[in-house]
């Protein structure tokens, strides 16, 4: 983006624009091109999570319209073009209406730090990581708003079981994202990606990617944490009160969420472009990068449709009392692990020149700390379950109401 | 490009951004239906007058866990630039890192026995 946006804005000076227009200009074309892809993505995304859906349900799914339904999208935008648009004589009509734009826009915004290959990318900025936790948590807001401008009992609660939870499962989620942070020793995606070449970080800490993957599952409001869907309790959620285009728009954010954060995991976690011959061609590396997003980004459709809802006690206490020291503990023992494996000369000090034979060692030994973790993690939910069930035998407690309370 | 240019076009995105969703909205706004009536245009609750005002006061338990997170989002923050400095850390500076850790555990283990995080 960076030489398109220079070329671009050299031609227009040379023939005769002025410097600061042409700047500006080529800047807009490039978040144009940059916004392009998750906008247009969009579209698709709709379609496949119908049909994956319906699939996995032993449905056909939409098949009327256009080739295997593809056309399905176009079909109910324009239904929901011609939908009344009914704002609550009690709303608070500027927040009402800015909900569903600051919804949209804190996913879209997520894409300027995303690169989608080596050389073609929004911005590289040196704090990636901290920006995509900072714009993440717009969504957060987005809810809130909605909820509150809506003067409805009902969105009101809603909104305040989203935000309880959005909230506490961003703790989990950025202790695991310091750790490709800390095994790359910088905050860029590029060179988060490019510390990869040696070995991805999956393998290096397939906990935090398995911390990662289950709270941004809760971060996009997918189940077993979909709260945000409460039609059996709280008639809708946050959402009850819009209609048209505007509660379009909420799932629009949704569904583009769980994709952006499929990409993520991809560039985070599964060395992101990294692939056979992705330096031949960019496109190569592009294709890489939607290949492994889009596999990331089917498991969570699959594991949407297959997990029941849990109730909100039993999300808060899984996340603050399982989740949360669970990502701390890796935090500790991977950074202790790295630290002396560095000191004692083994692991490279730098991820971003080591190869594979340099990381391979390293390797090993965090695979083994990961190995003795998950180990020590299934005695203690084993110990746990057989203790809930014991007590359920005895008629104590029902099993599900034990591990609810449990501390 | 340099860094002031980056943020011009993260600036330039951030006003795009709310762009996009408006621009259906504002398509929407020019073809949709507009019948709006006293009943139509109520809070939509139960089909019963509602009763009340919404904005009152909530379950504590949110403000609790609000509490909680703010702790751990303020002091993820300060552990943003110690992983990016990892690499070339010595051991001193590591160590004070894990201190500031265990802090951090600490307080989640003391909210944990005051029972701040069961939802009652």
């Amino acid at each position: 983006m960076d030489e398109l946006c220079t070329g671009l804005c050299k031609l227009m000076v040379e023939s005769g624009a002025d410097p600061g227009l042409a700047q500006f200009v080529s800047l807009l074309v490039g978040v144009l091109l940059v916004s392009g892809v998750p906008l247009l993505t969009v579209i698709i995304l709709i379609w496949v999570e119908r049909k994956v859906a319906a699939r996995i349900q032993d449905r056909i799914g939409p098949n009327r319209v256009g080739p295997l339904g593809l056309m399905q999208t176009f079909a109910d935008l324009l239904k929901l073009l011609g939908k009344e648009d009914i704002t609550p004589s009690s709303a608070d009509r500027v927040l009402y209406n800015a909900a569903p734009l600051i919804s949209f826009a804190s996913v879209v915004l997520i894409w300027v730090v995303v690169p989608f290959t080596p050389f073609h990318f929004g911005v590289d900025l040196e704090i990636g990581a901290l920006y995509f936790v900072a714009i993440a948590s717009l969504g957060t807001l987005a809810i809130m708003t909605a909820g509150w401008a809506s003067n409805n009992k009902y969105a009101l609660l809603g909104a305040f079981r989203v935000v309880a939870l959005l909230v506490s499962y961003e703790v989990p989620l950025v202790f695991a994202l310091l750790v490709p942070v800390m095994l790359a020793g910088s905050m860029s995606m590029l060179d988060i990606v490019n510390a990869q070449a040696g070995m991805w970080f999956v393998v290096l800490s397939p906990l935090a990617f398995a911390i990662f993957y289950i709270s941004s599952q809760a971060e996009t409001g997918r189940a077993p944490f979909d709260l945000i869907e409460a039609e059996s309790e709280l008639v809708a959620g946050f959402n009850i009160e819009y209609s048209g285009m505007k509660f379009g728009m909420f799932f629009a954010a949704e569904f583009l969420h769980v994709f952006t954060n499929g990409i993520l995991m991809a560039l985070l976690f599964f060395g992101g472009w990294m692939g056979p011959l992705y330096y031949e061609s960019p496109l190569i590396a592009f294709a890489w990068l939607g290949l492994k997003g889009s596999l990331i980004y089917l498991t969570t459709l699959w594991l949407r449709n297959t997990v029941p809802r849990l109730r909100i006690d039993q999300i808060m206490a899984f996340n603050w009392k399982f989740l949360v020291p669970l990502s701390i503990v890796n935090l500790i023992l991977l950074s202790a692990a790295l630290k002396i494996l560095q000191e004692l000369g083994i692991a490279p000090r730098d991820m971003l020149s080591a190869s594979f034979a340099d990381v391979l060692p390293t390797t090993v030994v965090m695979l083994l700390i990961n190995l003795v973790m998950v180990v020590y993690l299934l005695g203690i939910l084993r110990k746990r379950g057989r203790d809930a069930r014991r007590d359920a035998r005895a008629g104590l407690q029902h099993p599900l109401a034990a591990s609810a309370a449990g501390d | 490009m340099n860094v002031l240019n980056e943020w011009a076009f993260v600036g330039l995105f951030a006003l795009m951004a709310p762009v996009f969703p408006a621009l259906p909205i504002v398509i929407a706004w020019l073809f949709r239906p507009r019948k709006p009536n006293v009943l139509k245009s109520s809070t939509y609750e139960c089909g019963v007058e509602t009763i009340g005002d919404t904005w009152v006061q909530f379950r504590v338990q949110y403000y609790i866990y609000g509490l909680i997170f703010l702790v751990f989002d303020v002091e993820m923050v300060f552990l943003f630039p110690w992983a990016v400095a990892y690499n070339g850390m010595s051991l001193f500076g590591f160590v004070a890192g894990f201190l500031f850790i265990f802090l951090l555990t600490d307080a989640l283990f003391y909210a944990w026995k005051k029972n701040a995080l069961e939802w009652k």
